[in-house]
């Protein structure tokens, strides 16, 4: 019952913030209502027992991300922007093309889901003694997913010499 | 009084349909919005649509690889934010409107 | 206790190690050496040294596999497969690293921007691609695409200063993610479907449900979309001809070659691995979307007069050849589309070579009026350029008519008469704008101008390409042995 509520309260927190994110005309505000969201979505992580990503989500999304945005936002100033116009001329027709396309999606979901019910046997990790959430994961994670792990290191290297580069200030 | 029709839990379904509506807000904001920083912070809502997606799937099989996958593409959504924000300033710096529709010195 | 990183596991991502450990170095160096032209060209030398050392490995994994019998080797627990079509597009992705970093050098020092984390960028782009070639797991090709997808984004905005190359970054970045972000979603579905990340696994999944299914639907559609994003097939083609346009011209040159075949072999494995049970599910989409990619791409190119542009639209129709190949679904299908992208990385990186050399002082060398006279100007760069052009138009001898014949060959088997008939008529109709810029090279005024001058780099680059070109066009033996790869047991 009372995960029901939160669940409730949750998801109206991700799809509002979502909804008023992308209706703002300025960035600041809409940076703050996507904030309200991804708390929204770590809520829902929490209630499903994803208690490692719902602190992830918080200190790196929230913490991490977000902030960098709002960094890049007050440096561009965007106050010129917001006096500009903000939608697009064919808004209408889009919005249409997009409740129909995202209403066809969530009809599918409904209409398939019956089926995982009889998906795969439950597949545990390594020696498998631990039960919490996070020791889980990281048995997973140096272990069996040991390759993206390192893959993603050389990613990371790669994002933050090519971000560092172009934003630099030129020195010729 | 009989009992209220509401569930104990709520159903996995919920969460993949949740997921599916703020798939195509992302999806509306990308296509609607003419402001750059908007169209990212509409495709940092499609990632997070996928991000509910993999925990629901994960909930239901009682499976921890969905979790692994998040966390994959929370590391790569970071990447990708720190690479199209810079991407962004050197835009600004060269020229000083983030009108999607004005961005158009390249069209023949 | 059960060991998670094996001999096997070593030997299999020896190459994407020695890519990872070179850009890292590349990097190192560029922070410890002094400042100066004698260290720059220390730093191309040791991306070349790079590709060298990679190259032995994927030889040694070649000959090991081969002297078996060409079994598919696994590692890490089934997550990474080296197989004839790890292999054939692992050297794809050497040659077209390869032959980047041979034209960059005078490129990037002619506009100033030429610094390491180039080189460092084009080896982790490089290995990202390895991942999409030899991963059988979810997780590991999404990384994979990632990491070549940043590098590139990076790559294409490389020209800081210029506003052509900033625009050209963006545009080509946020219709990126939005398609990983699609494809991701596709993913997820697999994932639920399946339980596992294992494409095996999935494979299993999927062909329990069968095509009709609509989450099968579903993944089929997101994927689709997000991979013909990636690949640059109309309708979702948008991005190509800024990006082409505005980026470095020898980025340009490996991202059309590179970045689209690293997208076909994600699309290969996908469409073919687990989802090939959902064939019907996919079929038509992919038919529409290979008319459509030949269509635009021809009838766009008529009348370009950006050469650049001109390239990108040309090689959107090239994909659409090349979605052909998998639209004829049999074993001949699989080796054209390896036998058209060997042969396009190095034509079509042999056409934006010559582009780089007319690079030089004020002019940009992108305008088909800058091509006007070479033939008097620069004989051996007009007669590369006609070799090139005429192998991406598809006559004989060029290499690029055995790419287009197996192409049509697969068809005909397969008893796709039509799109055979329909496919020989876009190629004829292709032929107009490639003699448009073949005119202009020999019969248009000469512009004034010193003789083009090529780099150390960019003449084996010129020779490699050409050599390949014309060679395998009169001799294609060993290209159809490398193609044969694919499909052997």
């Amino acid at each position: 019952m009372i995960d029901t509520a939160l669940f409730y309260v949750f998801a109206l927190m991700t799809l509002g913030g979502g909804i008023l994110c992308i209706t703002r005309r300025n960035a600041v505000h809409a940076a703050i209502w996507l904030i309200a969201s991804l708390m929204g979505v770590a809520g829902l992580f929490l209630l499903q027992r994803a208690e490692f990503l719902f602190a992830v989500q918080i200190v790196l999304y929230i913490g991490g991300i977000m902030v960098l945005f709002l960094f890049v936002i007050m440096l561009i100033n965007l106050d010129t922007a917001a006096a500009e116009r903000q939608y697009s001329g064919q808004w209408k027709l889009a919005l249409g093309a997009v409740v129909l396309a995202g209403g066809e999606i969530a009809w599918v979901m409904a209409r398939g889901l019956p089926g995982l019910g009889a998906a795969a046997a439950v597949q545990d990790g390594g020696e498998g003694g631990s039960d919490g959430n996070v020791e889980r994961l990281a048995d997973l994670l140096f272990s069996e997913y040991l390759l993206p792990f390192e893959i993603v290191s050389i990613l990371l290297l790669a994002a933050i010499v090519g971000s560092v580069f172009l934003a630099r200030r030129r020195t010729s | 009084m009989p009992p209220l029709p509401i569930p104990e839990h709520p159903p996995v379904a919920w969460y993949l349909i949740l997921s599916a509506i703020l798939f195509g807000l992302g999806v509306a904001g990308f296509l609607f919005r003419r402001n750059i920083i908007t169209v990212f912070m509409s495709i940092e809502l499609m990632l997070n649509a996928v991000n509910l997606s993999f925990i629901a799937f994960s909930y239901q099989l009682k499976q921890v690889s969905g979790h692994i996958f998040t966390f994959f593409v929370m590391v790569v959504a970071a990447a990708e934010a720190a690479v199209g924000l810079a991407i962004i300033l050197t835009i600004y710096k060269n020229k000083s409107t983030l009108e999607v529709d004005e961005i158009n010195s390249l069209n023949n | 206790m059960t060991a998670f990183y094996t001999g096997t596991d070593h030997f299999a991502v020896l190459p994407a190690l020695l890519l990872a450990l070179f850009g890292c170095a590349v990097l190192l160096f560029e922070f410890v050496l002094p400042v100066g032209m004698a260290s720059r060209r220390a730093l191309a030398a040791l991306t070349l040294a790079g590709e060298g050392f990679t190259a032995y490995s994927l030889y040694r994994q070649h000959s090991y596999l081969s002297s078996q019998g060409w079994p598919a080797l696994t590692a890490f627990q089934g997550a990474v497969t080296i197989d004839g079509l790890a292999l054939a597009f692992n050297w794809m992705f050497l040659a077209a690293a390869g032959l980047a970093a041979l034209i960059s050098y005078r490129y990037l020092e002619t506009e100033g921007e030429h610094s390491g984390e180039y080189y460092g960028l084009l080896l982790f782009a490089q290995f990202g691609m390895f991942f999409l070639a030899s991963g059988t797991d979810l997780i590991v090709q999404f990384t994979g695409l990632e990491t070549m997808a940043l590098s590139f984004y990076v790559l294409v905005g490389f020209l800081r200063g210029r506003r052509r190359s900033n625009e050209a970054a963006l545009k080509y970045f946020v219709l990126g993610v939005l398609s990983s972000g699609l494809i991701l979603y596709g993913f997820s579905v697999l994932y639920g479907i399946s339980g596992s990340t294992k494409l095996s696994a999935v494979a299993g999944a999927v062909a329990g449900r069968g095509a009709g299914d609509p989450l099968i639907w579903l993944a089929v559609a997101t994927l689709g979309a997000g991979l013909f994003f990636k690949i640059a097939a109309a309708p979702f083609h948008m991005w190509a001809p800024d990006a082409y346009d505005g980026g470095p011209t020898p980025v340009v040159a490996y991202l059309s070659v590179a970045s689209k075949a690293a997208a076909f072999v994600l699309l290969l494995r996908l469409f073919l691995g687990p989802l090939a049970a959902a064939r019907e599910a996919w079929q038509g989409l992919t038919v529409m979307v290979a008319l459509a990619s030949l269509a635009v791409g021809t009838i766009a190119a008529l009348s370009q007069d950006n050469v650049k542009r001109l390239l990108a639209y040309s090689s959107i129709a090239h994909g659409g050849y090349v979605l052909l190949g998998l639209v004829a679904g049999n074993a001949r299908g699989l080796q054209g589309i390896v036998v058209y992208l060997l042969t396009y990385v190095f034509m079509n990186t042999g056409a934006f070579l010559v582009l780089v050399l007319l690079r030089r002082g004020e002019a940009e060398g992108n305008h088909i009026d800058d091509l006007s006279g070479l033939m008097r100007r620069s004989p051996a760069a007009a007669v590369l350029m006609l070799l090139f052009l005429l192998s991406l138009g598809g006559l004989p001898p060029s290499s690029g008519f055995i790419a287009k014949y197996y192409i049509f060959l697969a068809l005909v088997e397969s008893g796709h008469y039509a799109l055979a008939a329909v496919g020989a008529i876009f190629a004829a109709a292709g032929l107009y704008y490639y003699f448009r810029l073949v005119k202009t090279m020999f019969g248009g005024r000469e512009l004034a101008g010193e003789p083009l001058a090529a780099s150390m780099g960019t003449r084996v680059a010129m020779v490699s390409t050409a050599v390949v070109t014309l060679g395998l066009g009169l001799y294609p033996e060993p290209l159809l042995q490398l193609a044969l790869l694919p499909v052997k047991p």
